[in-house]
Formats: C-alpha cells, sequence, structure tokens
C-alpha cells in the first residue's frame, strides 16, 4: 500500500512527466493559452494514460514475453487503436463527454507522455495495480503543470511582455521557473 | 540545364532544415527528446543520430511506398515504419554503446513520438520523389543534430565545466549545476530560441534597411 502511494507521490510531484521528464511537451507548450482547455486536455489525456497503462500491462504479461522486439510496435498500435475505439464508444454513449474531451482525444495519442508512461512502467516491471496508480498520478502531474502553466501565461497576457520575447521562447523560461519550483519537492523521495 | 536547376533545388530543401525551417529553433517540434536528454554534448549527439537515422530511412521508404500506402491509413502506416527504424536504432545502440544506450534509457523507444519525424513524412516524403525526400529528411535531420549539439554543449559546459568530458576551465570553476539538470534545458533552450528570433528580426531590419537606401 504504501508503495503505491509513493508511486503516486513520486509520479505526481517528484518526478512530473512534463517538468523533469519532459514528456508531452507539446500540449504543454502548444494548448496551455487558456485554464479551462487546459484542464480538459490534462483530463483527457490522464483518461488515455489510464487505457495505456491497462493496455500495455495486457501486452507485456500476455503477449510479448517471447517478442519483446515487437514491444514498440505493438504499443503504438494496440494503444492507439483502443484510443479510436474508446472514442468512436463515448461519441455513441454520451455525446456531452466527447464534446468536452473530443478533439483533444485522437492527438494525445501521438503525445510522447502516452508512449513514455508505457515504456517507463515496463522497464520498471511495474504490475497491474502499480501501473495504474503510476498512470492516475501521471496523469494528475500533467494535469497540474498545464493548469499552472496556463495560469501563468494567463497572466502575461495582459501584461506589457517585450514582442521579441513573446511566444515559445518565454513560455520556455516560464517552464524553466517551474520546473525549478518543482525540484524542491525532490528531497521527499530519492528519484528512482 | 534543367539537371543543373534540378541539382539546385535539391541543395535547396536540404539546406532549408538546417537553418531557415530548422526543425527546433523554428518550427518548435521534437521538443521531448531534445530537453531530456541535452545534458552532455555526447548524449546528445548520440540522440541526433538516432534521430537522424530514423528520419532518413523512413522519408527514403515512405517516398518509395508512396503509391502502394493507401490514403485512409497512411499515418498508421508511417508509424508502424517509424517504429520498426527505432526499434532498428534501439537495438544496434544496445549491441554497439551499452554506456550510452544506459545513459539514454527510455528515450530512444520515445523517438517513435517526435512529432519532428511523422510531420516530414506526411508533409514531405509522401509527396516527392525519393531523392528529394531523402535531401530533406537529411537536412531536418541535420538541423535537429545542430540544435541538439548546441544545446547539449551548452548545458554540459555550464553544467559541468568541461565539453565531451574535458575540463575547460581548471579547477576554480564553480558548476551551474542547475544547467544539467530539468529546469536548465527549458531555459537553455528558451535563450537559444530567443538568440535565433534575436538574429532574425535583425536580418530583417537589415534587409528592410538596404531596401529603402535601393
Amino acid at each position: 500500500m504504501d508503495d503505491l502511494i509513493w508511486i503516486f507521490i513520486s509520479a505526481l510531484l517528484v518526478n512530473n512527466f512534463v517538468l523533469a521528464y519532459f514528456l508531452g511537451l507539446c500540449p504543454f507548450l502548444g494548448v496551455s493559452g487558456k485554464l479551462e482547455t487546459s484542464f480538459r486536455l490534462g483530463l483527457a489525456t490522464t483518461f488515455v494514460l489510464i487505457i495505456t497503462a491497462i493496455c500495455s500491462w495486457f501486452l507485456n504479461t500476455y503477449v510479448l514475453t517471447h517478442a519483446p522486439y515487437l514491444r514498440l510496435i505493438s504499443f503504438i498500435v494496440v494503444i492507439a487503436s483502443t484510443v479510436q475505439f474508446i472514442e468512436m464508444a463515448i461519441k455513441k454513449l454520451s455525446p456531452a463527454l466527447f464534446q468536452s474531451l473530443g478533439i483533444f482525444l485522437p492527438l494525445i495519442t501521438t503525445n510522447c507522455a502516452i508512449l513514455g508512461l508505457a515504456i517507463f512502467a515496463t522497464n520498471r516491471g511495474y504490475g497491474f495495480w502499480e501501473g495504474l496508480i503510476f498512470a492516475l498520478g501521471a496523469g494528475a502531474g500533467f494535469t497540474l503543470a498545464m493548469v499552472l502553466m496556463a495560469g501563468m501565461r494567463e497572466e502575461t497576457g495582459i501584461n506589457e511582455v517585450p514582442a521579441l520575447v513573446r511566444g515559445t521562447a518565454f513560455n520556455l523560461i516560464i517552464a524553466g521557473i517551474l520546473s525549478m519550483a518543482f525540484m524542491g519537492f525532490a528531497g521527499l523521495f530519492s528519484s528512482t | 540545364m534543367a539537371t543543373l536547376s534540378n541539382k539546385m533545388n535539391a541543395y535547396d530543401e536540404m539546406l532549408k532544415g538546417i537553418w531557415r525551417d530548422n526543425p527546433v529553433f523554428v518550427q518548435v517540434l521534437g521538443m521531448c527528446p531534445m530537453l531530456a536528454v541535452t545534458n552532455s554534448a555526447v548524449n546528445a549527439i548520440a540522440m541526433g543520430l538516432a534521430t537522424f537515422f530514423v528520419l532518413v530511412s523512413s522519408s527514403f521508404l515512405v517516398s518509395g511506398m508512396k503509391a502502394i500506402i493507401p490514403k485512409q491509413v497512411r499515418i498508421s502506416i508511417y508509424v508502424i515504419i517509424i517504429a520498426t527504424f527505432v526499434t532498428v536504432a534501439d537495438y544496434t545502440l544496445l549491441a554497439l554503446f551499452p554506456a550510452v544506450h544506459k545513459e539514454l534509457g527510455a528515450f530512444i523507444p520515445l523517438i517513435v513520438a517526435n512529432c519532428m519525424i511523422l510531420g516530414r513524412q506526411e508533409a514531405f516524403a509522401s509527396k516527392h520523389s525519393v531523392k528529394f525526400a531523402v535531401m530533406d529528411a537529411v537536412g531536418m535531420a541535420g538541423g535537429f543534430l545542430l540544435a541538439m549539439f548546441a544545446l547539449g554543449s551548452v548545458r554540459e559546459i555550464l553544467g559541468e565545466g568541461k565539453l565531451f568530458g574535458i575540463s575547460l576551465f581548471g579547477e576554480n570553476f564553480e558548476p551551474w549545476v542547475i544547467m544539467i539538470l530539468p529546469p536548465g534545458g527549458f531555459i537553455t533552450l528558451g535563450l537559444l530560441l530567443l538568440l535565433f528570433n534575436w538574429v532574425g528580426e535583425r536580418r530583417k531590419q537589415f534587409l528592410a534597411q538596404v531596401a529603402a537606401v535601393d
């Protein structure tokens, strides 16, 4: 039980996917303009991460034991198609939920955080529950980073920033400072 | 004459990736590997070369097979082609340079998720002949490699006072440890982008002045 809690906290704060591992930077820099949108994107990503954890555990346990060199290809194909199926199911069953997540779902599949999660979980030999909690922590950490970033970008939007600095360069420097703040959590837990 | 202009074009396709359309500094693609493994120049170059191999081989294969790839499922096919070459690169690195492979860890498989590679297949290789596709891939991957090296060397010099493991400043240098940690990656890339913007802006102003004088 203790282990599970630590896995969650580690993925949420200490080894935050975005700010310590640089995974999922494309949406982090691209879609973090508005608070509302980034929160939704965070939720959708968490959802896909959980599906990924389940798929990759299944593949690792039952399919890939004899053919580890097919891991990468099968991860990508299985995760992408599962997400596509679930997207169709959501569209059919709950149009409201589809409206709020819909546009992002297919894009998230190509997000490196998704594949990163599957690879990290495999490399660390996580079991089913550990993998699930890891996905939950990573998703929550991603959402947290997105929301913090969007909040700061909304603030900078109303202030005067020199034209040359505006855009990605500025966002990267904000992200650097945010990442520095998150390093303060490193004392909580020795990184593995 | 026709062959000459053809040749010129092919070189142009290659050169644009290195400066004018640099995948990292101008298009801001492929950020994840860019930041994660550039804490030393050697790692940065290893990652850049792995990406180079994957991008050039998949561009070659995609443009060669473009006639037989069905339009509707093209993206999945590109991804599978890319994943195959990444697996090749991963295992080759593991066999030849186990130490580097260990340093780069999970980030070699993550080359698959580098949006620059898929982007080149969709935007360029699937529409052009093999020769142009390979030239374009060489240019883009070269630009990526250069950017990786720029970031990796700055971070290693400031963060450890070394370049390729050779000490540069002697004993008295106090390393800026932050530069080899994650925040240093973000900040260095931010500053490099800023420099790139500034140079571009200066050039634009200069050209405008020249035009005004004329």
